[in-house]
């Protein structure tokens, strides 16, 4: 599987160390709360819904610079519109991935 | 340029505050996590250009669009590519940005800005009965909510209140009689009574003082009945 990186985040900054902090604040915030929100409504077998939360993961997995699991992400979301699980355990073996590198952040 | 950034997510907003902090005539005046909340902003702010992401929970950023009357340039942010074609239909919409977006690729975007120049730059919702859509949105328990301006058939004035009637619903909004009228078409809606407003289009009868509307009967006011019976076709 491929490895998260901060390269997106590095760019942008462009030595802003503030703006670094911030964003991974947010992602260490907010990562960990989606997760539990996108389990909750697969228990529920609610579709829209988590279409809904792996479109704003979505995002997340980009800015970890997670080219091949966005794609995946992509495709899954498409799967969920239709009514369909398909690809939903690969999705979630990005969670463990990226929730390692986050939490390893200071 | 003064620009506001519409978006739910955090970290895009985050993103493209960050990005806008690059070019050095771009300010930044206001950020808001649903369209609802800049709707409200614009009423009572012009802006130059908006960052607008287009999948939002309950109001999408084309949805929001369709809200503005005098549109500033927009520049589509989101995580959809296949949103592009119905983004460009809109002669506003200067680029269409996927996230995650890149610097260069902003830089760009903001460029096109700058060379269509910023001449849109008051937005709000409509205002006056010549540049009126056929929609109108109403505040109700802090949400917008869209009507079909040609659906309503009656508004009455209640105290604080007004009660708009339409084919399918009836909402009680906190407003007057006298701000909703500048917000209706003039040919179609006229003020037959100092509680009244009535779509023309859907008048039953009109019998001596009253109209019938639906299964309402409307008290016409003395003052107000050469207006409406110039208004009619009458054989």
């Amino acid at each position: 599987m491929e490895t998260p990186n901060l390269n997106y985040i590095k760019n942008l900054s462009g030595g802003d160390l503030e703006f670094e902090k911030k964003i991974i604040d947010i992602i260490k915030k907010e990562l960990p709360e989606e997760i539990k929100i996108y389990k909750t409504f697969v228990l529920e077998e609610k579709y829209k819904d988590i279409a809904e939360i792996v479109h704003k993961l979505k995002h997340k997995i980009s800015i970890l610079g997670l080219e091949k699991s966005y794609e995946l992400a992509v495709a899954f979301e498409k799967n969920l519109l239709k009514r369909e699980m398909l690809l939903k355990d690969d999705f979630e073996k990005i969670f463990t991935n990226m929730t390692n590198f986050i939490n390893q952040l200071k | 340029m003064r620009c506001i950034i519409i978006d739910d997510e955090s970290t895009a907003r985050i993103i493209i505050e960050q990005l806008c902090s690059s070019v050095s005539n771009l300010n930044v005046v206001s950020q808001f996590p649903n369209a609802m909340q800049a709707i409200k902003f614009l009423n009572e702010n012009s802006v130059d250009l908006i960052f607008l992401d287009i999948h939002m929970p309950d109001f999408s950023g084309f949805d929001f669009i369709k809200t503005l009357k005098n549109p500033p340039n927009i520049i589509v942010t989101t995580s959809d590519k296949e949103y592009a074609l119905e983004a460009f239909e809109y002669g506003f919409i200067v680029d269409y940005l996927v996230k995650p977006i890149t610097l260069e690729r902003f830089q760009k975007a903001v460029e096109k800005v700058s060379q269509k120049g910023t001449t849109s730059s008051s937005v709000s919702v409509p205002v006056d009965d010549k540049n009126v859509d056929d929609v109108l949105y109403v505040n109700i328990d802090r949400r917008l909510i869209k009507i079909d301006i040609p659906s309503i058939y009656l508004i009455e004035s209640k105290g604080d209140y007004i009660n708009v009637k339409t084919e399918g619903k009836n909402y009680v909004v906190h407003s007057t009689l006298k701000k909703i009228e500048c917000k209706l078409p003039s040919d179609l809606f006229l003020k037959v009574h100092r509680s009244f407003i009535i779509n023309i289009k859907k008048i039953i009868d009109i019998e001596d003082n009253s109209v019938l509307i639906k299964k309402d009967v409307i008290p016409v006011s003395r003052s107000n009945r050469p207006e409406l019976m110039k208004r009619l076709n009458l054989l």
